[in-house]
């Protein structure tokens, strides 16, 4: 279809809202170039196909002209208009061979075959899948280029009888999300420089978007205060001032301090959000969360855990109650927000990213949590879905019935029935009842050998030695025999003897007659034209293999035809028994359509 | 004579059970005469006696119409020195089997009479594991077991599943099932069984040597034999009977849920009950048609 070059009217678009520039989109050998009708347009193209990376295009029946899009090893794109569809269909099946044999990265990016079933559109993810098995296994790579880049195979037929390969591969990719730390956000030292009075904490956003979710109220106050009310410095300058006398655990002092500023009392206060959630919490723990041990977990060897706080000065007069927090509280808002993980999936910038998609994943989940009706019955089909964690479980097998015997005894009683009867009536029995000597007869002469043996004794000699020595020899030769050996001695293998090229070939020869048997087996019974096609094609590949194998066959040195022939026998039977099917199935069909016509003539 | 610290002897010695095939009807039209197999395997079990002072032989009649332990060399009492003729336990052997002899010919003479010319291989087998499991179970030690099959009749189809339980127990308690076969063709249950348990199948060809078949093939113990070279077997028919009509089969149907074999198309497993489905009855003959390798 695409042999030697492709010619085309297109619109050339450097970008999706560019209109285009009209001109010949010409695609030969290992160049495309793209010469415009203005001859003093600037959009001239002419590249090598070696920096085309991959392509998409416009599905037919879509709303969108048909449209070739081109990707570079830059990142950039051409787009080519077309002017119809089959123009744009043919281009691309051009552009897929040329890049199919260019380079093996994008060996599967031409994944758009001859003849397309309509509902062959793959997505991205599994088409990296193929790339990446293709990439791994060169025996499949091969199989791959010599069956779907020769166009006997489609793609989709390839990969249809590999589901399992790509299923597999796909599990893995799904991988469990990360949560938070263990280190608790409290750890947070300042850095002192020594002479001055001054500290310094530095904070990343990973530990603000912590700090945020484990303090609602903090999060509260950053979206309403920052940056409107105050810089986002002073934010946080008050928040540590905050945390600050909350270390020093002198209540007092704190509450002295938030009379005072009303924005710091925000931090000083309890928490109002968490109050409100916690018992709801408490239920919406996600099982599949990571909790990756890190260095917060090793704390054993360092004084009160490690834990930047101290419990000893507690003072306890209720009216500060307000504003006492204790290690309780803090280690246990650390549980429940490292155990609910991170919902918030985004580049960790700017402070203000991370509050305000803290603050829609909280939305989200505050939307949900309307429902709570039926919250429950929610929660549990959550669970079961989610606590299938995919390391833990066991591959997904097809559902069993179990084997039950109902009664074995009835089992082998009617066997024994079915038995008998059939003694009884087999013909092939009773010719040989009849044949046989009579019973009585035959104990007789039994028991007259035995008494002969008795009375005479054993014969001596027991051999003559003449047969013992038959016997040996004839041992022996069987023993020495190596016909035997050829492939029964499971350590050597008859094909490590082959040179190593003719063991390749014929290798790769098997693994293709298999795949191609398999896909040819798998068609029948033919039910629709499509298939029916598809047999004809494996058919024709099928007898390309022949002389191949003849040719294999006669370059192996004379010392390893014997073993080669034997191999190459087993290939032979193999597409022999799918030829005489074919022709079987050919036979029966004519005959069938022989019959139509007879009795559409009567 | 210092017992091994293991649950054996030594490792050299061993306990046979020899099947003996005493169907009349096959002796009958045998071309080598039972008084001349007999006496081959008198010599070769004597001479086996002599390989070790502990090694033990157990005979085992197979009839026509039932089976019999007819010699044990441990309960044989060592007494005279035998006749002249022959050693003691020979002559005892054989009283003993002519003793067989005219039960078997008194059941044949009770019973529905008739049949083809096989004998009970599944009820001797059988015997002959109980006795290794009795061994197993009863002292300290033990010698190394392995079955003896010397037989001639053809297979009897109809006991397949027993012959076949018999032989996948064997393998299970890791007893060589060895096999001599004198009749005119090869006897698929016995290559079968010596495949499976990892004993030797032969066919001699020559059944005026079968004393020295016997004791260069079979004679040495299960040790030496990892350091010999024994006969292979050529290829090995893995045809089975079906489960009802006893046939033996090359292609049939396998219940897809229980593995039972059938020569024809059921609508219901007679085993398991599963009731098989009954869309596109050519096509499911074409595709489940399940073709048995022989492997040669």
């Amino acid at each position: 279809m695409a042999s030697g070059h492709v010619m085309k009217r297109v619109k050339y678009k450097t970008s999706v809202k560019d209109p285009g520039t009209p001109g010949v989109l010409k695609m030969s050998g290992d160049r495309i170039a793209f010469i415009p009708h203005n001859p003093n347009s600037a959009s001239k193209l002419d590249v090598n196909f070696r920096s085309v990376k991959g392509h998409k295009n416009t599905k037919e029946g879509s709303n969108k002209p048909p449209w070739l899009n081109l990707t570079n090893d830059q990142g950039g794109s051409y787009i080519f208009e077309f002017e119809s569809y089959p123009d744009m269909h043919i281009c691309r099946d051009y552009v897929g061979k040329i890049i199919a044999k260019s380079g093996e990265p994008a060996k599967a990016a031409p994944a758009k075959p001859d003849m397309i079933a309509p509902d062959e559109q793959i997505n991205t993810a599994e088409l990296e899948v193929r790339i990446k098995l293709l990439r791994e296994d060169s025996e499949l790579q091969k199989l791959h280029k010599q069956l779907v880049i020769g166009g006997i195979l489609t793609e989709a037929e390839f990969w249809a009888t590999r589901k399992r390969l790509l299923e597999r591969e796909y599990g893995n990719k799904r991988k469990q999300r990360v949560g938070f730390k263990s280190a608790m956000i409290s750890d947070i030292k300042p850095a002192t420089d020594g002479r001055t009075n001054r500290v310094t904490f530095s904070l990343t956003p990973e530990i603000i978007l912590q700090i945020f979710a484990e303090k609602p109220a903090v999060h509260q106050a950053f979206l309403s205060f920052v940056p409107n009310k105050m810089t986002e410095m002073d934010f946080w300058t008050k928040y540590f001032r905050a945390e600050y006398l909350h270390s020093t655990k002198n209540a007092i002092a704190a509450a002295a301090e938030a009379a005072e500023d009303e924005e710091l009392a925000i931090f000083l206060k309890h928490d109002d959000i968490l109050a409100e959630e916690a018992r709801r919490k408490i239920r919406r723990v996600d099982p599949t969360v990571n909790i990756e041990a890190d260095q917060g977990d090793d704390y054993t060897h360092l004084p009160d855990h490690g834990i930047f706080c101290d419990e000893a000065k507690e003072t306890s007069e209720p009216q500060y109650e307000l504003y006492k927090r204790t290690l309780a509280h803090d280690i246990n808002r650390h549980a429940a927000v490292v155990l609910e993980g991170r919902s918030v999936e985004v580049e960790l910038e700017g402070t203000k990213t991370v509050a305000e998609a803290l603050a829609r994943s909280k939305q989200a989940e505050a939307a949900n949590e309307d429902s709570a009706a039926n919250a429950d019955q929610e929660w549990l089909k959550r669970l079961s879905r989610l606590t299938e964690i995919e390391d833990l479980q066991a591959p997904h097998n097809h559902p069993v019935a179990p084997l039950c015997i109902k009664d074995p005894r009835d089992y082998f009683d009617s066997q024994q029935a079915n038995a008998v009867k059939i003694l009884g009536e087999d013909p092939l029995g009773t010719a040989k009842r009849k044949s046989a000597v009579n019973s009585n007869e035959a104990f007789g002469f039994l028991r007259e050998c035995i008494s002969q043996v008795k009375s005479v004794g054993l014969h001596d000699p027991i051999v003559k030695s003449k047969d013992a020595l038959q016997v040996f020899n004839a041992l022996a030769h069987d023993i020495s025999r190596t016909k035997y050996d050829v492939g029964k001695i499971s350590q050597e293998s008859a094909l490590d003897k082959l040179p190593s090229t003719t063991k390749e070939q014929i290798l790769h020869h098997w693994a293709s007659i298999q795949e191609l048997l398999k896909h040819f087996w798998s068609s029948y019974p033919i039910t629709t034209s499509y298939l029916y096609a598809k047999v004809d094609r494996l058919k024709e590949a099928m007898s390309q293999i022949y002389p191949q194998l003849e040719e294999i066959k006669k370059s192996v040195p004379a010392n390893h035809k014997q073993q080669v022939s034997v191999l190459v026998r087993q290939m032979h039977q193999a597409l022999d028994s799918a030829f005489q099917h074919y022709d079987a199935d050919q036979q029966k069909r004519s005959a069938k359509s022989d019959q139509r016509l007879n009795g559409m003539r009567e | 004579m210092a017992p091994a610290p293991s649950k054996l002897y030594a490792d050299d010695v061993s306990l046979l059970l020899v099947l003996l095939d005493t169907n009349p009807l096959f002796w009958s039209n045998c071309a080598l005469p039972f008084s001349k197999f007999i006496s081959h395997v008198l010599a070769f079990l004597n001479a086996f006696l002599r390989l070790h002072q502990l090694n033990q032989v157990v005979v085992i009649a197979t009839g026509y119409n039932s089976c019999d332990y007819i010699y044990d060399s441990s309960s044989a009492t060592s007494g005279s020195s035998g006749t002249g003729k022959m050693p003691v336990f020979c002559s005892k052997l054989l009283e003993n089997l002519e003793e067989f002899v005219i039960r078997d010919e008194q059941l044949e003479k009770g019973g529905p009479g008739g049949g083809i010319a096989s004998s009970l291989l599944s009820g001797a087998l059988s015997m002959a594991l109980c006795y290794i499991q009795r061994v197993f179970r009863s002292g300290p030690l033990h010698p190394h077991p392995r079955i003896l099959c010397l037989h001639g009749s053809q297979d009897g189809p109809e006991q397949y599943v027993a012959i076949m339980n018999s032989i996948f127990s064997a393998q299970h308690s890791m007893v060589p099932i060895d096999s001599c076969y004198v009749g005119a063709q090869n006897s698929a249950f016995l290559q079968q069984a010596s495949y499976i348990t990892g004993g030797v199948y032969l066919k001699p060809q020559l059944l005026d040597g079968l004393f020295q078949y016997l004791s260069t093939v079979y004679a040495t113990d299960l040790y030496s034999r990892g350091a010999l070279q024994l006969p292979k077997s050529v290829g090995v028919d893995f045809r089975a009977s079906c489960f009802c009509h006893k046939r033996t089969i090359d292609m049939g149907y396998i219940c897809s849920v229980c593995l039972s074999i059938f020569c024809k198309h059921h609508k219901k497993c007679s085993t398991c009950g599963s009731v098989f489905g009954q869309q596109a009855q050519s096509d499911v003959a074409s595709s489940s048609n399940k073709r048995k390798m022989s492997d040669s």
